[in-house]
């Protein structure tokens, strides 16, 4: 584990009991973040852009069947596999503990995505445009990615570093619940939370130490930021 | 000349097993060197059609990064398809050179030195098709340089943890040792073909050559400096193709993640590189008429080398496949299973091509001393081979860890394209380099018709030269 140099350990606990599966947080992420637009084609190809998608699993044998959502985004592990295959230190590790992307670093070697064990990694295949109003909805806060280029979900950082700042300006750290992912924000089910975990009274932390926690693909040993709560009760599967 | 070849060529079909006449100087020079005439009709029409293979693979490059890697088949989660196939595959291929050439030359094998030349300029060209792949499967091809360390604007060092580094690297140190290794074998025929030549191509084998007069002196250092390289170039052959199977490796991928890897690959690219260079050594043999040079003893002799190598390569592949079976990891096994039945065709392919022909055929010498069956053979190993490339790299990304975000692959047009016009281009570079260079190691071979000269001392006939043999 490398040396800890800054006070915040970004995370996110994901309430799976909370979950309703409405996708109102990939609609969310997709305003936030200038996520290219895919038509059907695109998508029916496998090369979507959504940086968080919900998967969606049925449980138990018709007519007793009921379904469960996973929302899954780029878990910003500590020990990321996509971090030390990328040549050109593209994929990084930044001192609050975020995966970060550098775009105009990437030469588009796909290594990490190939490596990610979560597959949130999502490639620029084609030339994204935004059709004539759509453009005005682009944010200025953020790189609009050109084509063969990987990206992925940042935990929407400009929201961090905005939050940072006017934190640093007032001489004090970021709040608890200061600062919150698009996708956080927009879930009506409030199944998604977000905050710091280097602070243990921290609403993320607590609930991360949840005895219903768990992590995706633990045993991998890539130790990831995002924590889920499992769902499902008595009736979990 | 003409009857010299006739009569020669009766000896070779009557009885291969005795040793054949020893060959004088200047026929041996006369031809090796035929092939250096110039180009006949055919020659052009071949050159031309092979360079219009490789114009068009330049097309479909230029269509795929004018418009985006939309035009491959790739997708999420299979990022890496037939480029990097074609690239672990050529990179095998490029394992004859080396490990023909520098193992046969150590052990002191006689019987090497026809082929030694194809198969190392086999290996610099093979090695170059591969460095073109990993450009070539680039997202922006045009900022390839930001992988090459160099102080920079940027003020950015590559990243010498990640595999590809190593890669580039390796292949880089791997283009350098293998030019050197021919160059310098090159030497003294070139100097041969000075001699031997008037005009432009008098004064381009001089430089060539470097003022090589043939003194003992100069023998004596040629031979130290051979044996040296021979050995040198074995651990950077070794070490290029343990590092391509570490882009592997090194992952957490299922199906990747394997310690064999590394060894396995290895005797892969032997397994390929060899095969190679006998289907080289057919077409050679047909093409410069050098039937009395490449004689079925060096088929046979290839052809058990194959059958080493082909038992090795099953032996590693049982090892890592019943590793998987026996330790039925879910996501291992599933990976396994979703190989086995999407690409059973494929997968059958290949256990026949690199395991079972080669060693039922080679078991037997008649079909050793086959040209026919020794084309086949070795086409179907390398057949094999891409296979057995595509099957480690595809079926493992199309299933890896998250079942929601499963996929599969299908290669497009472009992708085809520019495979066929790697193996054109390949063609390509060995047809010009056959036409300008002795594509057989006239010293070498005229090292060893000396060696069988036999000279009287006293009543008794002993050989010219005292050697190992």
């Amino acid at each position: 584990m490398e040396k800890m140099t800054s006070p915040y350990k970004w995370g996110m606990v994901i309430d799976l009991d909370r979950c309703t599966g409405c996708g109102a947080c990939v609609v969310a992420c997709q305003a936030e973040n200038n996520v290219g637009l895919c038509d059907k084609k695109e998508i029916s190809e496998g090369r979507n852009m959504h940086w968080l998608r919900i998967e969606r699993y049925w449980v138990g044998e018709y007519p007793d069947v009921r379904v469960r959502f996973l929302p899954v985004m780029c878990q910003h592990c500590h020990d990321a596999p996509c971090e030390p295959v990328c040549p050109v230190y593209a994929s990084y590790h930044n001192p609050d503990g975020l995966n970060g992307q550098v775009y105009n670093r990437c030469v588009g070697t796909r290594y990490c995505g190939n490596n990610c064990p979560y597959a949130v990694r999502v490639f620029n295949f084609y030339q994204h445009e935004w059709p004539k109003p759509l453009d005005n909805q682009l944010s200025p806060d953020i790189t609009v990615r050109s084509r063969g280029v990987m990206e992925k979900c940042s935990f929407c950082i400009q929201r961090i570093r905005r939050a940072k700042e006017e934190a640093k300006g007032e001489g004090r750290q970021v709040r608890d619940g200061e600062v919150q992912p698009a996708c956080a924000q927009t879930c009506p089910a409030e199944a998604m939370v977000f905050g710091n975990l280097a602070d243990p009274r921290s609403r993320v932390a607590r609930l991360s130490r949840s005895p219903r926690r768990f992590q995706l693909l633990e045993h991998l040993g890539t130790h990831p930021s995002v924590f889920y709560l499992k769902g499902g009760g008595r009736e979990h599967v | 000349m003409s009857e010299f070849q006739e009569s020669h060529n009766s000896n070779v079909s009557h009885n291969s097993h005795s040793t054949p006449p020893a060959k004088n100087a200047a026929h041996i020079n006369d031809d090796l060197l035929s092939s250096l005439r110039p180009p006949t009709l055919r020659w052009y029409l071949l050159a031309f059609f092979l360079g219009a293979v490789v114009a068009w693979g330049l097309a479909a490059f230029t269509y795929q990064m004018m418009n985006g890697m939309y035009v491959t088949g790739k997708n999420r989660p299979v990022m890496w398809g037939f480029y990097i196939t074609g690239f672990v595959f050529w990179v095998g291929l490029s394992h004859s050179g080396t490990m023909v050439s520098s193992i046969l030359r150590l052990s002191q094998a006689n019987w090497r030195r026809p082929i030694l030349r194809a198969a190392e300029a086999m290996t610099v060209f093979c090695i170059t098709v591969a460095g073109m792949f990993p450009l070539i499967h680039l997202g922006r091809n045009w900022t390839f340089f930001y992988m090459i360390p160099y102080p920079n604007q940027r003020g950015l060092w590559p990243n010498f943890r990640s595999a590809l580094l190593w890669d580039m690297t390796a292949i880089t140190a791997y283009i350098i040792g293998s030019s050197l290794f021919l160059y310098l074998g090159l030497l003294p025929d070139l100097a041969v073909a000075r001699d031997r030549t008037s005009g432009w191509r008098h004064t381009m084998y001089g430089i060539l050559a470097m003022g090589w007069r043939g003194t003992s002196h100069e023998w004596s250092v040629y031979h130290k400096a051979s044996t040296l390289m021979a050995a040198m170039i074995i651990p950077v052959a070794v070490s290029v193709h343990s590092i391509v199977a570490w882009d592997f490796a090194v992952t957490v991928v299922p199906g990747w993640h394997s310690t064999i890897f590394p060894p396995y690959f290895v005797i892969g690219a032997i397994l390929s590189g060899v095969a190679a260079v006998i289907t080289l050594m057919i077409t050679i043999r047909k093409a410069f008429h050098l039937e009395e040079y490449l004689t079925p003893l060096h088929f046979d002799n290839m052809g058990k080398l194959l059958l080493v190598i082909s038992l090795l390569w099953s032996y590693a592949y049982f090892v890592e496949v019943q590793t998987i079976w026996y330790a039925h990891e879910p996501i291992e096994w599933e990976v396994f299973g979703f190989m086995s039945g999407k690409y059973t065709p494929q997968l059958l392919v290949m256990l026949l091509g690199n395991s079972l022909l080669p060693i039922t055929c080679m078991c037997i010498k008649r079909l050793r001393r086959s040209i026919g069956v020794m084309l086949v053979v070795s086409l179907l190993v390398n057949v094999g081979m891409f296979i057995e490339r595509f099957l480690i790299i595809v079926p493992s990304l199309s299933h890896k860890n998250m079942p929601f975000a499963w996929g599969s692959y299908s290669p497009s047009w472009v992708e085809i394209s520019i495979n066929i016009a790697a193996l054109a281009g390949f063609a390509l570079l060995f047809t010009l380099f056959a036409k300008f260079f002795p594509i057989m190691a006239i010293s070498d071979v005229r090292e060893l018709e000396a060696r069988k000269a036999e000279v009287l001392l006293g009543r008794a006939r002993v050989p010219s030269i005292a050697g190992e043999e």
